[in-house]
């Protein structure tokens, strides 16, 4: 059979980023993928080493925007390490903070891209409508709703205020109802089943080949996650699961996700509602010359940063690796060999579709409301329900 | 060309386009049509396809392997069009100025009609910028 | 498995081939191998030890290049980073890993574009981030690269 190449990208209706990607397909079937990179390419590697520790903070703040906590964090750490310092339990916890709520807006962000990427709108608006709760707490604890700019080498830059708890909790409560009736909604859909189950699977010895980072590895099995295996800041003082799963499929890693949002606000609950007295600051003067290392596992996997010093006040090396440096190469496992309708899938790149159901009410001609939000929840639990009895009979 | 633009700004249908940006205004672009802020209702909707568009949101510092790209888009996309740059690295290239990969503002590249400073602006700022652009147009149509 | 089990294991394992060993701290090991054993030691730590492999880093030291192999041993919460020189009067070029395990593969094209160390054996060395304009020969995060492009526009412009 002639063989085709299908070229996605780079700046592809549903990527928020440039990426492209060559698919090679026999007929249906993807036989190969190349995928090039570097359209976001910035050199902030070189620009590091111009700017002092407390600068970088800012600069790696905006690699990512989404882990715009990980990446302070994993530098300050960095630093912390070439003297071998621990920063005070009160900063540990604000850090814990950050991190997490950082870790919910990210997961909820992802899936609801996901609901929209597999035509699934509804998924999308819901998730990305809790998102904004949690960027209101981020909001109220940092200042700013991305970028927070919280980290400093030795300590956090802003205290958290005890008046300020109370409002958080509430809001973190609330989204949590929510939540739930969205997990049933994407965990019990039988059409999303069908989309999502044993499409695009990682297998375990390959996530380990390619050292798969974070959700993408736990999906497939391999029990990692550096909140458990190196503990840092506060995640080492509460009960907390690791999720994992077996299958490494595209509904595990959404599963995985989803799980772990709810793991993440016991993290954040129990953080705020134990928050430590003292100082939140070491007030480091100086960083001797030496190496230092600082990993911390961000929304989608290890972010580990490498600073090499001299002395002064500026880093002679500053290696980052973001998780997906590591998880984007896992595609040339997932994607050969499915079809083509699935490997859009997989790359999450396909139905340039946006429409809006959320706050939606049918009216009739004169105005009058027939249904509100919560009926139209209910009839789309009913239609569901029916799909599911009708694919139960026919298993 | 007033008539076309002025049909243009019943609907504003948008092209979104990061060229070399954290992500974190592009998010934000997306959070625009989410239900809290909900641009819809004012008729703006993100396009598909370049072809599509009336305006084009442009974030990012303009790295050289996007900015062969972006020009070509800009070529497709039907005139009139207008060009809004948001955030700090599409204005001035913010803290990348000195990158090697990023030698030039976007500015410089294509013309833009309106700048939405932050990092990242948020989507308050976004709306207001756009309806501050639509307004300045229609006075413009105006005057003619 | 311990650190200093790791450690002994390592050390008479690879005797000719360790030149020096530098324990930091509880967490962290650096250790200074000779650049023709990489292979060998890595896909020892890699295969039979079960480390993870997060990245390498490469770095410009004036007179010598540095690669530094970091491995992470979740279990027992340690970090081993394998350093080698290369010497900048000879020929800047390594053994590949990419063939070992896949996770090598777009590092090494990463560090031989921007400091321009070449990996004998690699499947694909292509560009990975910079565009293919860019000119052969200038290596960006080299200690004596200067800006080439003499249209670059430097100031804000106000």
């Amino acid at each position: 059979m002639a063989k085709t190449i299908v070229p996605i990208g780079p700046y592809h209706p549903l990527q928020e980023e440039p990426e492209f990607f060559t698919l090679t397909v026999e007929g249906e079937t993807v036989i190969d993928i190349d995928v090039k990179v570097g359209y976001n390419h910035r050199g902030i590697e070189k620009l590091s080493e111009s700017k002092t520790f407390d600068q970088a903070t800012f600069l790696v703040e905006r690699i990512c925007g989404i882990c715009s906590t990980s990446h302070p964090y994993a530098h300050t750490r960095a630093v912390e390490d070439v003297i071998s310092v621990e920063v005070p339990e009160r900063a540990k916890f604000i850090r814990t903070i950050i991190a997490e709520g950082e870790r919910i807006h990210s997961h909820l962000l992802w899936l609801g891209l996901a609901g929209h990427f597999l035509g699934y709108n509804t998924v999308y608006m819901w998730a990305w409508k809790l998102r904004e709760e949690i960027l209101d707490v981020m909001e109220i604890l940092s200042g700013n709703r991305n970028n927070y700019a919280m980290f400093k080498p030795g300590g956090v830059r802003r205290d958290i205020k005890a008046e300020d708890i109370p409002v958080c909790l509430k809001k973190i409560d609330s989204i949590v109802p929510t939540l739930i009736m969205l997990k049933k909604a994407v965990i019990d859909d039988p059409v999303l089943h069908a989309r999502t189950k044993g499409v695009g699977i990682l297998s375990k010895e390959d996530a380990i080949n390619y050292s798969a980072l974070g959700p993408t590895s736990r999906a497939s099995g391999v029990a990692r996650d550096l909140r458990k295996d190196c503990p840092y800041g506060a995640y080492d003082k509460m009960q907390w699961d690791m999720i994992v799963t077996k299958n490494g499929d595209v509904f595990d890693k959404a599963v995985v996700r989803i799980l772990e949002t709810f793991e993440s606000i016991k993290i954040v609950k129990y953080c705020l509602q134990n928050l430590p007295g003292g100082d939140i600051d070491l007030n480091l003067k100086s960083i001797p010359a030496g190496e230092g290392i600082g990993h911390i596992e961000a929304p989608r996997g290890e972010t580990f940063h490498y600073v090499k010093t001299d002395g002064t006040n500026r880093p002679v090396r500053h290696k980052v690796r973001a998780p997906t440096f590591m998880n984007l190469p896992t595609y040339k496992a997932t994607v050969v060999g499915q079809t083509i309708s699935d490997a859009t899938i997989i790359l999450a790149a396909i139905d340039p579709c946006y429409c809006c159901t959320e706050r939606m009410a049918v009216r009739n001609t004169k105005g009058k409301m027939l249904y509100n939000g919560e009926d139209l929840v209910r009839l789309s639990q009913e239609k569901t329900e029916k799909i599911r009895r009708k694919l139960g009979k026919k298993a | 060309m007033s008539l076309k633009l002025k049909a243009l700004l019943k609907s504003p249908w948008v092209f979104h386009l990061s060229t070399g940006s954290c992500n974190n205004c592009d998010i934000e672009i997306l959070d625009c049509l989410t239900p809290r802020f909900d641009i819809e209702r004012f008729g703006i909707l993100l396009a598909g396809s370049i072809k599509h568009a009336d305006v084009l949101l442009i974030t990012g510092s303009c790295n050289r392997k996007s900015v062969e790209r972006l020009k070509r888009l800009y070529e497709q996309v039907p005139k009139p069009c207008l060009v809004v740059a948001i955030g700090e690295c599409s204005m001035s290239r913010g803290m990348f100025i000195h990158s090697y990969n990023c030698p030039e503002p976007l500015d410089k590249i294509i013309p833009v009609d309106a700048y939405i400073p932050g990092c990242p602006p948020k989507p308050e700022a976004i709306i207001a910028g756009v309806v501050k652009l639509i307004g300045k147009v229609q006075e413009s149509i105006k005057k003619k | 498995m311990t650190k200093t089990s790791i450690i002994k294991d390592l050390c008479e394992r690879f005797s000719s081939d360790i030149i020096d060993v530098f324990d930091k701290s509880s967490k962290r090991v650096y250790m200074e191998i000779k650049p023709e054993s990489i292979v060998k030691v890595a896909k020892y730590i890699f295969k039979d030890l079960g480390a993870r492999f997060n990245i390498a880093s490469g770095l410009d030291a004036r007179d010598h290049m540095e690669i530094l192999y970091h491995f992470t041993f979740e279990e027992i919460n340690l970090i081993i980073s394998l350093r080698v020189k290369l010497e900048k009067s000879k020929k800047l070029e390594i053994d590949s890993l990419a063939n070992t395990f896949e996770a090598a593969n777009w590092i090494e094209r990463e560090i031989h574009e921007l400091l321009g160390i070449n990996f004998k054996g690699h499947p694909d060395l292509r560009k990975l981030l910079l565009p293919d304009e860019w000119p052969e020969g200038v290596y960006p995060l080299r200690r004596d690269y200067k800006e080439w492009d003499k249209k670059a526009i430097r100031d804000r412009g106000v």
